[in-house]
């Protein structure tokens, strides 16, 4: 039988110890892990646009070409000396819309057109989930769209990040006349008073999810609409 | 730094006995089979039914556990003479926690991809009871080696098991094996509907229920362990 003495040494030893390991592993690996999230990042926005590009130097090189990154204010002003990837969209999301700093990346094609890139964040059933939806400069037409998300449900809720859910979204329609309808993503049965342009299926076994995107889009979409309708006059 | 230790821990055991000694070859067999984590342990079955809807979820985190748990079994055996018996089981869920920290922030920082499709499953592999089962069922009372073996074929079994389950719900329930499509579409044409309750976790407790049918009927050893 140990001593209460020689117990409370080897707890106070072992914390300082693992401690000290923990620390230093986090540390020495953040460069890397921060890296990682930046082409993360990068390679979803380029995705929203149908580049599909996989290795770092390519995905480099397309955003620093293609790309053009600014802030809007919830009025639909553009933002000066503030960096889009340095706003955080959890804290956004959750203000009024009139107050919100609103990012967008511009992609141009090498064919000359626009698409503007919207960032999107909100909550699924086991965490967040977030994506990029682009619209083609009617600023009406959904060109392309991903999502991803934390803890979602491998086969259930995490579909919204494969492939085939997303691709529903192309060629989908926004608006109706001056009306914001969103894309809404519903059950393929229910019925709704928005014509097919409008809807894109959910996940079965995923409904949690799929009504968290479909107000995701809704929530994150509908405050762009101020400057759009600015570059339109 | 495991590395080394490895080398060490071969080295004293050779001294006494050959690595792949028979007594050393039933440790590592056992689990696959007779002393089974999942189907006679009864260890590990939540996890079971968490990560069991995809083969490739499912063998990820087999591998993960396999790893883990032989490393955790090795370090508690090399240290199980400190530890103080009264705070033990504290001082091995340290040992799971720091390795499973470690091995995250490797994803994270070198297999990106990887760590995002395992999202929270390797911190479930800390709670996974399998991990803490065997420390203080088997290393805190057998050397090093054999607990490194035990930790392996532990995994392995449990592994054997996550994967037969995934197979069959992905199959049923989606058609599909490691997210390709293996129900051609003229089934489905003629009224073949995917099974939806294969994708819900109590199918994980069907299949495992049936594979521990199987098992006990075709295993004579088992019949009384219950």
């Amino acid at each position: 039988m140990h001593t209460n003495r020689y117990t409370f040494i080897y707890a106070a030893v072992l914390s300082a110890l693992t401690a000290i390991i923990l620390a230093f592993t986090a540390e020495a690996l953040k460069p890397y892990q921060e890296a990682n999230i930046a082409l993360d990042t990068k390679t979803n926005i380029l995705r929203s646009v149908r580049e599909t590009a996989t290795d770092r130097a390519t995905i480099e090189k397309i955003y620093a070409a293609n790309i053009t990154e600014m802030v809007l204010d919830g009025q639909g002003n553009i933002l000066e000396n503030i960096k889009a990837n340095s706003v955080n969209l959890k804290e956004e999301i959750a203000k009024t819309p009139a107050n919100r700093k609103l990012p967008l990346y511009i992609f141009t094609h090498t064919d000359g057109k626009k698409y503007y890139i919207i960032p999107m964040r909100g909550v699924g059933l086991w965490g967040p989930i977030w994506g990029y939806i682009s619209l083609a400069d009617d600023f009406d037409t959904v060109y392309g769209a991903t999502f991803d998300h934390k803890s979602e449900t491998p086969g259930l809720g995490a579909e919204i990040s494969e492939k085939p859910f997303q691709a529903q979204f192309e060629g989908k329609k926004i608006m109706s006349g001056d009306n914001f309808i969103s894309v809404n993503v519903l059950k393929p049965n229910q019925k709704t008073d928005y014509g097919n342009e409008h809807r894109v299926d959910g996940i079965s076994g995923g409904t949690i999810t799929s009504s968290g995107t479909d107000k995701m889009l809704k929530n994150c979409i509908e405050p762009y609409l101020i400057y759009f309708k600015k570059l339109v006059k | 730094m495991s590395s080394e230790t490895t080398n060490l821990v071969k080295k004293e055991v050779k001294k006494a006995e050959p690595l792949f000694s028979k007594k050393n070859m039933q440790v590592l067999r056992d689990p696959l089979d007779d002393s089974n984590p999942i189907t006679v342990q009864i260890l590990g079955v939540c996890s079971a039914l968490a990560v069991t809807v995809q083969m490739k979820p499912a063998i990820i985190m087999a591998l993960g556990v396999t790893i883990v748990t032989a490393f955790s079994n090795m370090i508690t055996s090399l240290v199980k003479d400190g530890i103080p018996n009264r705070i033990r089981i504290i001082v091995q869920l340290i040992i799971v926690a720091v390795l499973v920290t470690i091995v995250d922030q490797l994803l994270k920082a070198f297999v990106f991809d990887v760590s995002k499709k395992l999202s929270v499953f390797v911190g479930l592999i800390i709670t996974n009871c399998i991990v803490m089962g065997r420390l203080e069922a088997f290393a805190m009372s057998q050397k090093p080696w054999r607990s490194f073996l035990d930790g392996i074929g532990n995994g392995l079994g449990y592994g054997a098991i996550l994967i037969t389950v995934a197979f069959f719900r992905e199959l049923l329930g989606a058609g599909k094996i490691f997210g390709y499509k293996v129900v051609p579409d003229f089934m489905y044409e003629h009224g073949y509907v995917n099974n939806s309750l294969m994708m819900l976790p109590p199918a994980a407790l069907f299949m495992i229920a049936i594979i521990i049918w199987v098992q006990r009927s075709r295993n004579k050893k088992l019949l009384n362990v219950s």
